[in-house]
């Protein structure tokens, strides 16, 4: 989208979106910004969710042209820029890619090299939102790993993981706590708790475990 | 599970209405326990009637806002858990 008089964001942050119905009622929901700072347009990842208020709107009825009452871009706190540096490690549940996206788009528009591993949970192959981009990244870029793993259907000769993410799998997949990486998580709210529970259980320290909660139900 | 519950970032938007600074980075005092964490990394209660930061050592309430969207907009503001906010 393009969104008049922008002021700029952090990769990581996100938009309010507010709806109002003819009657006055109005709903808000918060999306995360998946294009980078350095890109002119914004990038939102909506995800459909059949009972929502908001997202089938978004995926549905909204046409090029149309206009929303945003409000943003907010939320610093789940915010990277390239010069804090890392070793980064980024765990996203489906759409929970969508901040961490913006963050790996950052990193290689700042021509930063901070080694970057995501580990990348989602439903199966065809589910993995901007599979293209993250190979294309990765192939030419040493310092960027993704690790996927498919929880309900995997293509056939997949060799990749196929469960959901536990303690084990963040413990082969993840820094040493000695590297003193700076984790982002986001994701529905039982992948987040799961992961950031098994970080520090794994020795990371809590301050540099960073968590972005969908709630079970979202938008 | 409590659908409502989110991490503190998330009242990034509802807060930002009311304080003129970037307060999810900013550290917030409990008065109840006496921990200090940024703003962000709290309990969210994000629900139709009202917003409630929680803190996330002890869970009593940092900060509680409602907003009216009548015109004119009115925001009540409950700061009483809160010992003292330090930011930059």
């Amino acid at each position: 989208m393009d969104v008049p008089v922008w002021r700029g964001h952090r990769a990581g942050q996100h938009m309010d979106i507010r709806l109002t119905a003819e009657d006055g009622y109005q709903a808000e929901r918060s999306y995360s910004i998946a294009s980078a700072p350095e890109n002119d347009r914004v990038e939102l990842v909506v995800e459909r969710l059949d009972d929502g208020e908001v997202s089938p709107y978004l995926t549905d009825e909204l046409r090029v042209g149309d206009g929303l009452e945003l409000r943003g871009p907010v939320g610093g706190w789940f915010a990277w820029d390239a010069e804090e540096g890392g070793p980064l490690l980024l765990v996203a549940g489906g759409s929970g890619i969508a901040p961490l996206m913006a963050m790996v788009r950052h990193r290689e528009a700042a021509g930063s090299d901070t080694p970057v591993r995501l580990l990348y949970s989602s439903r199966s192959y065809p589910e993995i939102i901007f599979r293209g981009e993250l190979e294309t990244l990765a192939a030419g870029d040493g310092t960027l790993e993704v690790v996927h793993t498919l929880t309900r259907s995997r293509p056939e000769g997949w060799s990749g993981y196929d469960r959901r993410i536990d303690a084990e799998m963040l413990r082969e997949v993840a820094y040493q706590p000695e590297e003193r990486p700076l984790a982002f998580v986001c994701g529905p709210t039982p992948l987040v708790e799961t992961v950031a529970t098994a970080l520090v259980e794994l020795g990371h320290d809590p301050a540099r475990v960073k968590t972005e909660r969908f709630g079970p139900t979202g938008g | 599970m409590d659908e409502h519950r989110l991490d503190g970032n998330a009242t990034a938007g509802i807060l930002e209405e009311v304080f003129a600074f970037e307060i999810t980075t900013a550290r917030a005092a409990c008065v109840q326990c006496g921990a200090t964490g940024e703003v962000g990394a709290q309990m969210a209660y994000v629900t139709e009637i009202g917003t409630v930061l929680r803190c996330s050592s002890c869970d009593s309430p940092l900060i509680r806002i409602v907003r009216q969207d009548e015109n004119p907009r009115r925001y009540w503001l409950d700061l009483k858990g809160v010992d003292y906010l330090q930011f930059q």
